[in-house]
């Protein structure tokens, strides 16, 4: 048997509260972290991503005592980011109660970090989060801070580099998708899935339970992230579990008790 | 007494947490004396098996551990953990393990190119045959896994249970009162919360 299809939920936080926005502004208060991690955890979630949105852009440290509090709500692994800069940063988010750091901006910054973080803590624990929007010439580009400042760096080719730097896992966004809920930029996930061999983690723009579908089985993705369906409830876990199954994909289906 | 046995490696909190479900009493320590009045002992993991195992005996642990298993304290090894109860290891060189199990700790290399190396996330544990670690499993147990290197060479009485990634690898394992898991309990969920029961109400 294949490894199973991740769910993952995402949770945006700014100043302690998640939050949802649309192409990465307009923000909407979608919750407290630490309930909402205890209820995904519960429901079948099969991993968590909590992102501090603005760490990077506000010249912060993220919110270390609420990543400890939310790592307490759940026994599945725990991905972290966010104004994550340093070896020291991803040590301390370890400690926090993370299993993963995702990093982001730093990682553009100074390539050497990605195999820094692999070299000391392992590449399962690596991950390189992507912001892209498609470009005029029909490739895409990579943006950072949050999605507010233009790198100029091609997006496949900032993939290809962080894999063979020593990421674990991408998690990649469409920024032209987020918070749209039309469904993932399957173009960009096939291209990804052509050019590295580390599992990419789809995220941006999942609004259905199709959605989720496609991105794995035609954007063939390894797990598929998503925060406003969730959030404001559209669809639980367990019916996202339940649908996949009957579409032929493996999934971790947990009978609830 | 549920002892975490912490000789510095790697954040030993989510084992702690998910031990603390089911049990009230959870220490983390490397003191030998406190190691000695555990009623359940359990060794974590995570990283390169020769920077684990030169801590574990850097902090004279062995003795502890040696002395405690011949105690038939319970005893759980966990990812790393349970590598270490093998004779050896040969990632990144040669490295002697506790020698409580039989077999080689190898790297991982499945014959399908597809299947990645690391093996990490979430894959089926199939009981292999009837064993108090694994009771009241659901049909599927999924559980969350997140290795390079696993046990070969073992012996078939210690295999408890098997998982299918590529080819058939050995997860679980039990000998008398030692136990050794390949996969994060800590990290499974129901599932694994339900084997950390089990091993905690081990008779």
């Amino acid at each position: 048997m294949p490894l199973a299809k991740r769910i993952i939920p995402c949770l945006d936080v700014d100043q302690g509260r998640v939050v949802k926005g649309i192409q990465f502004v307009d923000l909407v208060d979608a919750g407290d972290p630490l309930e909402q991690a205890h209820v995904y955890n519960q429901e079948g979630a099969d991993e968590l991503v909590f992102l501090d949105i603005t760490a990077t852009h506000e010249g912060r440290g993220i919110m270390r005592d609420v990543v400890r509090r939310t790592a307490e709500q759940v026994f599945i692994p725990l991905t972290v980011g966010g104004g994550i800069r340093t070896l020291e940063d991803m040590r301390e988010m370890l400690h926090a109660g993370a299993d993963k750091v995702a990093i982001n901006s730093a990682a553009i910054k100074s390539v050497d970090l990605i195999s820094e973080c692999a070299e000391a803590f392992g590449a399962q624990c690596v991950v390189v989060a992507i912001d892209m929007k498609r470009d005029q010439q029909g490739g895409w580009e990579v943006y950072t801070h949050g999605g507010r400042r233009f790198t100029g760096i091609d997006g496949l080719e900032w993939a290809k580099e962080a894999e063979k730097r020593g990421a674990g896992e991408l998690l990649v966004t469409s920024m032209d998708r987020d918070g749209t809920q039309i469904g993932y930029d399957l173009e960009l996930l096939q291209k990804l899935d052509d050019l590295v061999q580390i599992p990419v983690i789809a995220s941006g723009g999942a609004g259905t339970l199709e959605h989720l579908r496609d991105g794995l089985m035609i954007g063939r993705a390894h797990a598929v992230l998503a925060a406003s369906m969730f959030h404001f409830r559209q669809v639980t876990i367990k019916e996202v579990k339940d649908f996949l199954h009957e579409a032929g994909i493996t999934v971790r289906k947990v009978d609830l008790k | 007494m549920i002892v975490i046995i912490d000789y510095g490696i790697g954040n030993l909190r989510s084992i702690e947490k998910a031990l603390l479900q089911v049990s009230s009493h959870v220490v983390r320590t490397d003191n030998p004396q406190v190691i000695g009045q555990a009623s359940r002992l359990i060794l974590p993991g995570v990283g390169a098996f020769g920077a684990c195992i030169e801590e574990v005996r850097k902090r004279n642990l062995e003795l502890s551990i040696m002395d405690a298993v011949r105690r038939d304290v319970p005893f759980l090894g966990v990812c790393v953990g349970m590598q270490m109860l093998f004779e050896s290891s040969s990632e990144k060189g040669d490295y002697r393990g506790l020698g409580l199990l039989h077999g080689h700790i190898k790297e991982l290399t499945p014959s399908d190119p597809s299947l990645k190396v690391p093996h990490m996330g979430w894959n089926v544990v199939q009981p292999v045959q009837s064993n108090p670690l694994l009771h009241g499993l659901p049909e599927q147990a999924f559980c969350y896994f997140a290795h390079s290197f696993y046990a070969t060479e073992t012996d078939p009485e210690d295999v408890i249970a098997m998982t299918d990634y590529g080819c058939s690898i050995p997860v679980a394992f039990s000998r008398n009162h030692v136990y050794g898991v390949q996969f994060h309990p800590e990290k499974s969920h129901h599932v694994g919360l339900r084997i950390l029961s089990n091993f905690a109400t081990l008779t």
